[in-house]
């Protein structure tokens, strides 16, 4: 392929896509039969407790191991192609630097490995606020700096995708706010952004699709909206016994579910609340709270994770 | 994009600007001065220091007790530089060179940044030909840098003594340099082998002194003992480097003018293809499994 083809398959099709992507080490299943893409100018959320297979599959993507099974393709090369690499910046499972150099040091080492001049350097470093801090040796900072010169190492020569592994992992609530923001920035460039986490409300905050892992399976992947699903009714009225039937008798009786403070949660939206006031009243019940809700990313997780380790993968948005 | 000012410096290939990477966090690196200073000093005292000592105090040298005072003075002369100067290579400089491509190569496995370097982009290959590119101009400084010193010391020391300088064959040095880079670069390799291999700086370290330093030394003694064994003892790294360095006249340890290491076992031709072969190996060997080899 032309550097001209690779360039319009990129702008028409994906970033990256993955085909049944599975690594094995011995009988281990770290990453099995994962089938995801990453489009252009967005920011993928790959979300997954910690061992669920990111980082492996991050790493197969970027030609640093091989995989089992399946095929890969990142920016319209094989994974680790040198075109591919050279066209991404990727921080993987923490920031691997020379202890001796300093930080500024070691992006140019970094600089001159992608052929770049010096000055690129000094803009990563004021991206990530470590510019100040930039001759002191690597040895001597703290892991959120150590963190955030892994980021601006991944954001030398503004590549075309950044792939990002848990790249809040030990910064403080001000540091994590920042790196949020810097990738969002960076998807408004135009920069598309995978990243893992295995931090819900981080992915929540800045994604814009989502790709659920747990045990090396990709369970869901989807926008964030699409997976936490529509909004819902939440009612708490005493009797609870007689909200429930009422709730059933309203909105059907799979839309109704008691959550553990004995309040309901009903699968209605805002405009059922009167109605569902009106009949939880003439029902005999006391009405405290009535308010809609939406699911959390957290929720979504625990009942999607719940659903494949019972081995019901199956119904689960994709 | 051809000028000097161009900043993505497109001109370069892959792995020049992967040798350009290695060598600045190369120079950077205080190990790496600490080597070639302790190389430096321990060529300086064991050539010219302890030697000089000897011949003003009239006492034998180490190891050379009845070696002529004369004979001393002859070693330490300009012109015998291209002889002597490569007497400390085969085993104390060759353990020194062993060790910096063992930190050189199995650091990077510890510290994380092979991984790093291979998101960079030249490829594999590259970034590790440009390891081994940016050792061999440490070791071609070394052995230029070592030359230079004996020279320096063989001048200073016949000005002390009113000798006259007798400048060295140029066709001598030039042979003596090529040797001193041969020895110095297969160990060098070597280290960068076992460096990869092991993915420890510790353990490559270890390993390699005791290959280097003890194992060779001892299949040697044992030679004599166990019919046919020297026919494997003879090619061996070690006997290869000594050989080649006993060749250009550095004298043997048996003869008790000579360093530990000096043999005259191979000639030097043999010694010096055998030299290139080890050195070509290790080279592919170890480019080939950190190329292939999964990352984690």
């Amino acid at each position: 392929m032309t550097a001209a083809a690779a360039s319009l398959w990129d702008m028409t099709t994906t970033i990256v896509t993955t085909d049944r992507l599975t690594k094995r080490y011995g009988d281990h299943v770290a990453v099995d039969d994962v089938s995801l893409t990453v489009r252009p100018g967005e920011v993928y959320g790959f979300l997954g407790p910690n061992g669920a297979g990111k980082t492996t599959t991050l790493r197969m993507l970027l030609g640093l191991i091989r995989p089992s099974g399946g095929t890969a393709t990142v920016l319209g090369h094989p994974p680790g192609a040198p075109a591919a690499v050279a066209e991404v910046g990727a921080l993987i499972e923490g920031p691997g630097f020379y202890p001796y150099l300093s930080g500024r040091d070691n992006l140019r080492v970094m600089a001159r490995y992608r052929r770049l001049g010096d000055e690129t350097v000094d803009t990563a470093l004021t991206r990530v606020d470590l510019h100040d801090r930039g001759d002191d040796a690597f040895s001597t900072y703290s892991l959120g700096m150590k963190q955030r010169l892994g980021v601006a190492c991944a954001l030398l020569g503004d590549p075309e995708l950044l792939i990002l592994d848990e790249p809040t992992n030990g910064l403080d609530p001000a540091g994590m706010a920042d790196m949020r923001a810097l990738i969002v920035a960076l998807a408004g460039q135009g920069q598309s952004v995978m990243l893992s986490s295995h931090m819900l409300s981080e992915v929540e905050e800045i994604c814009d699709r989502v790709g659920v892992i747990s045990g090396g399976r990709l369970i869901a992947e989807s926008t964030v909206s699409d997976i936490r699903g529509a909004s819902t009714l939440y009612v708490r009225a005493e009797p609870a016994d007689v909200a429930l039937a009422v709730a059933m008798q309203v909105g059907g009786d799979d839309a109704a579910r008691v959550l553990d403070d004995n309040g309901v949660r009903i699968e209605l939206d805002a405009g059922s609340a009167p109605q569902v006031v009106r009949a939880l009243v003439q029902a005999g019940a006391d009405v405290y709270e009535v308010r809609t809700s939406e699911r959390s990313l957290e929720e979504v997780f625990f009942e999607i994770t719940a659903e494949s380790i019972a081995g019901t993968t199956q119904g689960v948005s994709r | 994009m051809t000028t000097m000012t161009d900043t993505s410096q497109s001109g370069l290939s892959p792995l020049t600007g992967s040798a350009r990477a290695e060598l600045l966090r190369l120079r950077k690196w205080p190990a790496v001065w600490i080597m070639v200073a302790v190389w430096l000093l321990l060529d300086l005292l064991f050539a010219y220091v302890f030697n000089y000592v000897a011949y003003r105090t009239g006492s034998g040298p180490f190891g050379g007790d009845g070696v002529p005072p004369d004979a001393l003075l002859a070693d330490m002369a300009a012109d015998a530089v291209p002889r002597i100067f490569t007497a400390g290579m085969p085993m104390f400089g060759g353990a020194i060179m062993l060790i910096l491509g063992a930190l050189a190569t199995g650091s990077g496995y510890g510290w994380g940044t092979w991984k790093t370097t291979a998101l960079q982009g030249p490829g594999r290959i590259s970034t590790f030909g440009g390891t081994l590119g940016a050792l061999a101009a440490v070791v071609a400084s070394v052995v230029v840098a070592t030359f230079v010193l004996n020279l320096a010391a063989a001048m200073v020391i016949a000005g002390v003594e009113g000798q006259p300088i007798t400048w060295p064959n140029a066709g001598e040095a030039a042979q003596a340099l090529g040797a001193g880079a041969l020895i110095f670069g297969m160990w060098t390799a070597a280290g960068a082998f076992v460096g990869v291999l092991t993915r420890s700086p510790a353990l490559a370290v270890g390993l390699g002194l005791v290959w280097s330093m003890a194992v060779e030394n001892l299949l040697r003694g044992v030679s004599g003992i166990l019919p046919g064994l020297e026919y494997v003892t003879d090619v061996l790294p070690g006997t290869a480097a000594g050989s080649l360095a006993g060749a250009l006249g550095a004298g043997d340890q048996a003869d008790g003018d000579g360093a530990p290491g000096v043999l005259t076992i191979l000639d030097a031709g043999p010694a010096a293809v055998l030299l290139a072969g080890y050195l070509v190996v290790f080279v592919l060997v170890a480019t080939t499994v950190s190329a292939r080899r999964d990352l984690t």
